[in-house]
């Protein structure tokens, strides 16, 4: 790594001690002699594993469940389904006033994705929950199923989640959340050229090291402890408590170093079922994802649709941009209303356009729901907004990074969302750039600087 | 048939902190006997480094070295309330509540040692060895190791302090979407460097040039891991990974390290990673959050450059030799 001292020279300092100095991590001996602790290096005597049993089908009802057999099986001591989660239809956002709460944590009358939790087994040992899982005989009526997010916008589309009433999540702007800036259409007239591309994504996944989990011990003094490898203490102590209906003063949350969170580790998942199985049996709970479980059934990043509209002058101006941006929450929201709108608040990127108009829409359907990761919101964003840029340049037969310093946003210029630009460094990123890949461009765009001019 | 060979540029800008602000984080400081400091949160570290930059960020604020301050943290018993570790929030939030609470606690001692000193507060510095003296006069000096005994046994002082960070929420006006996302934004650059075989598909990623700005790099080897990291997360991203291959069919996802597909050690282009620095206004030591901003850059910047090299756009991602293939079928065809 090299550190560039001679851009913003006048405002960065060099007279500290401790920050700007590479001292080496204090746990880092700890890492790499295996000293250090995972919540899953905790064993207690006594400890019973949890272990799901997952819907097979994308959308059903659950005619009846019969787990008989599954208690019988050797080693199991608890089996618990919907009517024993004291609050059981949650959502994780409502600690900031997001709703509707629309997920359940065991499904009650209604799966509505493929790996969805139904029942929890909880038995002396891994393999006992493991085989008793299998045993458990769950009826279902397979519904109609949607996967695709314009199929679901369709008027007729199977209803993916009755707690939303409609395939969209509703924010109070409407079906998405808008930002409108300038006059798009106006823009578009007097443009020299119009392009409209369309992007798409899949889904990926946090791939940690560690799996998500938590170990919980029930305490003498009626507490619970729970070691988590959760990315938010509070947030999911806060939410365990709303689902298990009990006091915030009755859990104590331990976490620690987290192997890999990349996002993947603030959706409350497996915290509220591990303390209730605990709580009714009173004995400590473990409750681990398998690989294949973190792979498939702990949320991935959303799949997402962007299409962008834009017009640009043969000088290299972008003088109008409509994003029209589609994230697929699958059949739960969890934290996607939050990245969609995140979404709307980025675009149109780090440029400066006069005339804007954007949608983000946050679609259900009968998949994984997708969740947080790393760029939430934003990375597939920037791929759509950067590939665009570079099809513009090419349209008009500009060099592509030079078209990017002439759009390049600038200290004061006025956002979309009608904020102005502070601290702005894209165009002195681009000149380091085009030193560093040997990638010349313009000596007028080398003397550019994203101060205002004359401040 | 031939490998092919293309270029391809990407700019980006990042938010710090959580879309729309509201998300706080508190943090306490406290001195033991012997003037050693503890900063007590409830932030979890997942493997970047957290409980190292918070014990710099502490240490710097009361001038003592880093090794004088123990974190602890994650603990709902003993820490007060952070909103979590994600949207790039842990250095900017966390950091600012520590170096408030630190503030405090440096307050408390210099009013003990200028006591001890009999002299007033606000002539005193500290040196960061663990030594506070008399500005102009630094042969009158008293260890923090000392004025830590003083305070704890003789003068009945609590050498601590509170520090709480928020940004205001802000809420998206309905119509036009006025809104205020976030106060500081980080910003990279990205050229990357292809080669495609246009019989196979295959793409190999020869060297990516990151350029990040990103306010202050309060440790610059961590945060070089960090980018280093993050660079090769965004070539996995761009070329290889998905739970769902054909989307939006739900089949052939994979189960484990075999099928999901990521690049292993020999896939990984050159990578050089080049800092800027303009400390944000809110900033720690005026730090921003680069945690996710880092991996973005690098998949336009590879979609650019197979386009550079083999001239058919694959607007899908991840861009495998399938969709390569296919596009290059669609473009013969036409």
């Amino acid at each position: 790594m090299q550190l560039r001292k001679s851009y913003f020279a006048d405002v960065r300092k060099d007279d500290l001690h401790e920050i700007g100095q590479p001292r080496p991590r204090s746990d880092s001996p700890g890492h790499v002699t295996g000293k250090t602790a995972f919540f899953a290096d905790r064993n207690f005597p006594g400890m019973l594993h949890l272990k799901m049993v997952r819907s097979p089908h994308h959308h059903a009802r659950i005619r009846s469940i019969d787990t008989s057999e599954a208690e019988k099986h050797p080693g199991v001591v608890k089996i618990l389904t919907a009517k024993d989660v004291p609050h059981n239809v949650y959502t994780i956002l409502i600690l900031i006033q997001i709703g509707p709460e629309d997920e359940t944590v065991l499904a009650d009358g209604k799966v509505r994705w493929k790996g969805e939790a139904v029942v929890a087994v909880l038995a002396e040992t891994e393999r006992a929950a493991q085989e008793a899982a299998a045993k458990v005989k769950v009826d279902y009526e397979v519904l109609p199923a949607v996967f695709d997010m314009e199929e679901a916008l369709k008027p007729g589309a199977p209803l993916v989640n009755e707690y939303h009433g409609q395939n969209y999540y509703l924010y109070d702007s409407g079906e998405c959340r808008k930002v409108r800036f300038g006059d798009v259409e106006a823009g578009f007239a007097g443009a020299d050229h119009v392009l409209e591309q369309s992007y798409q994504s899949s889904p990926i996944e946090h791939a940690p090291t560690e799996t998500t989990g938590c170990v919980v011990a029930p305490e003498g003094n009626d507490r619970f402890t729970c070691y988590t490898n959760t990315q938010a203490m509070f947030f999911t102590l806060d939410n365990t408590s709303i689902i298990l209906q009990m006091p915030g003063s009755k859990l104590h949350f331990v976490g620690g170093t987290v192997g890999g969170g990349f996002g993947g580790k603030v959706d409350v998942i497996v915290e509220p079922i591990a303390i209730l199985g605990a709580k009714l049996t009173g004995r400590p709970v473990c409750f681990i994802y398998s690989r294949e479980e973190e792979m498939q059934i702990s949320s991935p990043r959303a799949a997402e649709k962007v299409v962008i509209k834009d017009g640009v002058m043969s000088d290299g101006r972008i003088v109008a941009r409509k994003v029209t941006g589609y994230t697929d929450a699958g059949a739960y929201s969890r934290h996607s209303p939050y990245g969609a709108q995140k979404g709307a608040g980025h675009y149109p990127g780090p440029y400066t356009i006069p005339n804007v108009w954007i949608d983000t829409y946050c679609v259900y359907t009968n998949r994984t729901p997708s969740s947080a990761m790393r760029g939430f919101g934003v990375t597939i964003g920037d791929f759509a907004l950067e590939v665009q840029m570079d099809k513009l340049a090419r349209l008009i037969g500009m060099d592509p990074l030079e078209f990017r310093f002439i759009n390049a946003y600038r200290d004061g210029d006025m956002k979309a969302h009608r904020q102005p630009t502070e601290g702005a460094a894209l165009i002195e990123c681009m000149q380091e750039a085009s030193r560093a890949a040997n990638w010349p461009v313009a000596e007028k765009f080398m003397a550019m600087s994203s101060y205002v001019k004359g401040a | 048939m031939a490998i092919r060979r293309g270029r391809g540029v990407a700019a980006i800008n990042y938010p710090t902190g959580m879309n729309l602000g509201g998300d706080p984080t508190q943090a306490l400081v406290h001195s033991t006997p012997t003037g050693n400091f503890m900063v007590t949160l409830s932030s979890v570290d997942l493997g970047q480094g957290m409980k190292q930059i918070m014990a710099q960020i502490c240490a710097e604020t009361i001038g003592v070295p880093t090794d004088r301050v123990v974190v602890d943290t994650a603990d709902t018993d003993t820490g007060p309330h952070c909103m979590g570790t994600f949207a790039s929030r842990g250095t900017h939030r966390a950091g600012n509540a520590v170096i408030q609470a630190a503030r405090e606690a440096r307050q408390v001692m210099l009013e003990v040692a200028a006591e001890e000193l009999e002299v007033n507060a606000s002539d005193l510095e500290t040196d960061g060895q663990g030594n506070i003296l008399v500005k102009g006069a630094p042969q009158k000096s008293i260890s923090i190791f000392d004025v830590a005994l003083s305070a704890h046994f003789k003068r009945g002082r609590s050498i601590s302090g509170r520090g709480m960070f928020l940004i205001p929420r802000s809420y998206p006006e309905k119509e036009t979407g006025a809104m205020k996302p976030s106060t500081c934004y980080a910003h990279a650059c990205t050229v990357a460097e292809v080669e495609v075989d246009d019989e196979t598909g295959e793409v190999t990623v020869l060297t990516v040039k990151n350029v990040f700005e990103i306010g202050r790099a309060l440790n610059p080897k961590m945060v070089e891991q960090q980018l280093v990291g993050g660079s090769w997360m965004g070539i996995s991203h761009a070329l290889y990974e998905t739970t769902e291959p054909y989307y939006p069919n739900r089949d052939h996802g994979g189960t484990d390290f075999n099928q999901y597909l990521m690049p292993g050690p020999g896939d990984l282009a050159e990578t050089e990673i080049i800092v800027l620095e303009r400390p944000s206004a809110d900033g720690p030591y005026g730090a921003k959050g680069p945690g996710e901003m880092c991996a973005n850059p690098q998949i336009p910047a590879v979609a650019n450059a197979v386009f550079d090299a083999i001239g058919v756009r694959i607007d899908t991602l991840p861009i495998t030799p399938e969709r390569i293939l296919r596009a290059l079928k669609a473009q013969a065809a036409n």
